[in-house]
């Protein structure tokens, strides 16, 4: 063994050693958050980590929590759940996180939640809408509402706002979230008087919805149910447009992204999205947030932003009711959250861990999507 | 019936961007009896030059027919410069090496493109430029044909026809089918081989770069990892028309491309990958060869 090769290898020894340790060596508790920060999801996990960004700096200029200021540690899951949960293991493993947030995407959240279910590390995700992320899983939470939810709203508003007849639905196969949607609205439009006259999907990777907008087209309905993300949605939009299709499209949060308007080139004027909350609100903790969010971003916070800050907020306020880190602890005071007053309305976190809440309901317009109504859940 | 005419014009469309992609394979195939699965990622590279281009001229000049041609030809030539360095660089220095080798190599090409321009251009879809105006230029009760549409069929027709053109009445082509034909025996009637198999790869690599361009004004947004599934559909395509045909390649691009759309159209999207594969299996049970090949006629 020369110089050069014992040299290398006494470097990896040290690092071997020195890698665990370091981590355990920060007495600040870690706050992990995984998102998709780059990818075809990457708007979602962008605007989601401002959100934390702005909760983290107002948690920790007003003296942390407990006397303790929080290290949040960000980690890319590029949208893949296989990343998700190699990402949440090496924050709990290697970063030593006590708790964490993320992901939007459904997909994402479910296995992820498995792992932080498995190491009992308590997981808010603020903006997984489907019922399966806390399913089964006492230490994961979300502080938004959930699909049967969000599917009934836009089902209810084509029947009784907009007096629609007729829709046709166009899933996402390969996304639980938008699966788990059109189920719904494929169950919930009929009993309120509606017909399902189409029944089409796609595929995650597609780049080409010519085939299934042309079956649409023969059914001839009188609104689409397109309840996907925005990057698919803008293709099929555009093509549903050029096709000659000049209904309204509906959807749900997927559609939730700052380049949603210019990626549809327009083709989407006039349609609607379900989302958890709208930034012209008039109430005061809005008003506060949306100002805040702005000074430091220098743009409006989308409902996913506020959804992050939320998510931190209701993390940060169970912390300081545990009063200390432990993790059973703080799964115990997040399960307890009664009434927070969060920007996307009052939550209570109910026994299958999920905040109820009504959902707002935005119309696209010339270069953003405007408050149109809200819908309540179903007494 | 209208649907049915719909639903074919849609496949059509999409078929003519997998016959030019298929192109690129066969040809390479024919003289090298290489597959070249970096061909997918040089599809995808010529839509980021194209891209790159469109952004450089301005948001007005892409509005124009001549910024539409520049970027076209911009992309095409593009590709073509990446195309002849992949082979230049990477092939020939292997191509005393064992088949696998090459292989291999492909795939390592394949990857080095994907994730560089991962790296490179972002993962996040971008907006392709919009250097035609969406208008519809053909209309009979129900069935649309857009221009862009339109210009995906032309460009690849006149694309196709010019490949004719080369491959049968130009020396080169001569030379090209000289050495797929027998590649010692051409090196021997003193045909530059390297020569040809460079030209192979510049001109595969600009159809694949023109197929790019036309499916990304159709769909306008490009990401690093577009070319995996169109290329790996042109391949099918390829091997389904009889691997090393020109006519094959063309003839499994649009049998693909109406496949898939009648699948979806009448079935399911999610049957769709497992329907085409099944057709392909089909045709090499009954016809190892592919489509239309023939162990000698018309090698490219």
């Amino acid at each position: 063994m020369n110089l050069r090769q014992t040299l290398a290898l006494l470097c990896v020894a040290a690092s071997l050693l020195l890698a665990p340790g370091c981590a355990k060596k920060s007495n600040e508790p870690v706050v992990g958050v995984y998102l998709a920060l780059t990818g075809k999801q990457a708007d979602f996990g962008i605007t989601t980590r401002q959100g934390v960004e702005l909760a983290a700096e107002e948690i920790n200029s007003r003296q942390g929590i407990n006397g303790k200021k929080l290290k949040f540690v960000f980690e890319d899951d590029r949208g893949d759940p296989a990343e998700a949960r190699t990402a949440v293991s090496k924050l709990i493993d290697q970063e030593g996180a006590v708790a964490i947030l993320g992901d939007v995407a459904s997909k994402n959240s479910i296995a992820a939640g498995q792992v932080c279910q498995q190491r009992e590390i308590p997981m808010i995700s603020p903006s997984s809408t489907n019922p399966r992320v806390t399913q089964d899983r006492p230490y994961v939470f979300r502080v938004c509402f959930i699909d049967p939810f969000q599917g009934y709203v836009m089902a209810k508003f084509a029947a009784d706002n907009l007096k629609v007849h007729t829709a046709a639905v166009l899933w996402d196969n390969s996304q639980d979230y938008s699966v788990g949607l059109a189920k719904v609205f494929l169950q919930e439009f009929p009993k309120m008087g509606g017909k399902i006259v189409a029944q089409v999907n796609y595929q995650s990777d597609d780049q080409d919805f010519s085939s299934q907008l042309t079956k649409i087209r023969a059914a001839n309905p009188d609104v689409i149910y397109v309840p996907g993300y925005y990057s698919e949605v803008a293709l099929i939009a555009r093509k549903a447009r050029e096709l000659g299709i000049k209904v309204p499209l509906l959807g749900g949060d997927g559609w939730t992204s700052p380049t949603l308007v210019q990626r549809s080139g327009g083709a989407l004027y006039g349609s609607y999205m379900s989302d958890h909350y709208s930034a012209e609100s008039e109430k005061p903790a809005v008003k506060q947030f949306v100002e805040a969010f702005k000074a430091k971003f220098h743009t409006e916070p989308n409902s996913l932003a506020a959804l992050g800050y939320d998510a931190t907020w209701i993390l940060a306020d169970a912390m300081k009711r545990a009063g200390d880190f432990k993790p059973k602890d703080i799964r115990d005071q997040i399960a307890a959250t009664r009434d927070y007053p969060g920007v996307t309305g009052n939550i209570t976190i109910n026994s299958q861990r999920n905040a109820v809440k009504s959902a707002v309901v935005l119309k696209i317009g010339k270069d953003r999507p405007e408050y149109f109504t809200t819908i309540d859940p179903p007494k | 019936m209208q649907e049915f005419l719909q639903q074919l014009i849609n496949g059509v469309v999409w078929g003519s961007a997998y016959a030019l992609i298929a192109l690129g394979y066969t040809m390479v195939y024919g003289i090298l009896r290489l597959i070249n699965f970096a061909h997918g990622d040089v599809y995808m590279m010529g839509a980021y030059v194209a891209y790159f281009i469109g952004l450089a001229l301005g948001a007005s000049a892409t509005h124009t027919l001549m910024g539409g041609a520049l970027i076209l030809a911009g992309a095409m030539a593009g590709s073509a410069v990446l195309g002849f360095c992949i082979e230049r660089f990477i092939y020939r220095p292997l191509s005393s090496a064992p088949r696998l080798t090459l292989l291999i190599a492909a795939i390592g090409v394949s990857l080095f493109l994907e994730y560089f321009a991962q790296l490179q251009f972002g993962s996040e879809p971008r907006l392709f430029p919009q250097f035609l105006r969406q208008e519809t230029v053909f209309q009979m009760g129900r069935v649309t044909l857009s221009n862009q549409q339109a210009l995906v069929v032309i460009v690849s027709i006149l694309l196709g026809l010019g490949l004719q053109y080369i491959v049968h009445l130009t020396s080169i082509g001569r030379a090209m089918r000289a050495v797929s034909f027998d590649r010692e025996a051409a090196a021997l009637m003193g045909i530059s081989v390297n020569t040809v198999v460079s030209f192979t790869f510049v001109l595969g690599s600009a159809l694949a770069a023109a197929a790019a361009v036309l499916i990304s004004l159709n769909n306008p947004q490009i990401l690093p990892f577009m070319g995996i599934q169109p290329g790996l559909k042109a391949f099918v395509a390829a091997v389904l028309g009889g691997i090393g045909n020109v006519w094959g390649a063309i003839a499994g691009g649009l049998l693909m491309g109406i496949a898939e759309t009648m699948v979806v159209g009448y079935g399911q999207s999610s049957w769709r990958d497992g329907i085409v594969f099944a057709i392909l299996i089909v045709v090499l049970l009954v016809k190892p060869t592919g489509l239309f090949g023939s162990p000698v006629t018309d090698r490219a």
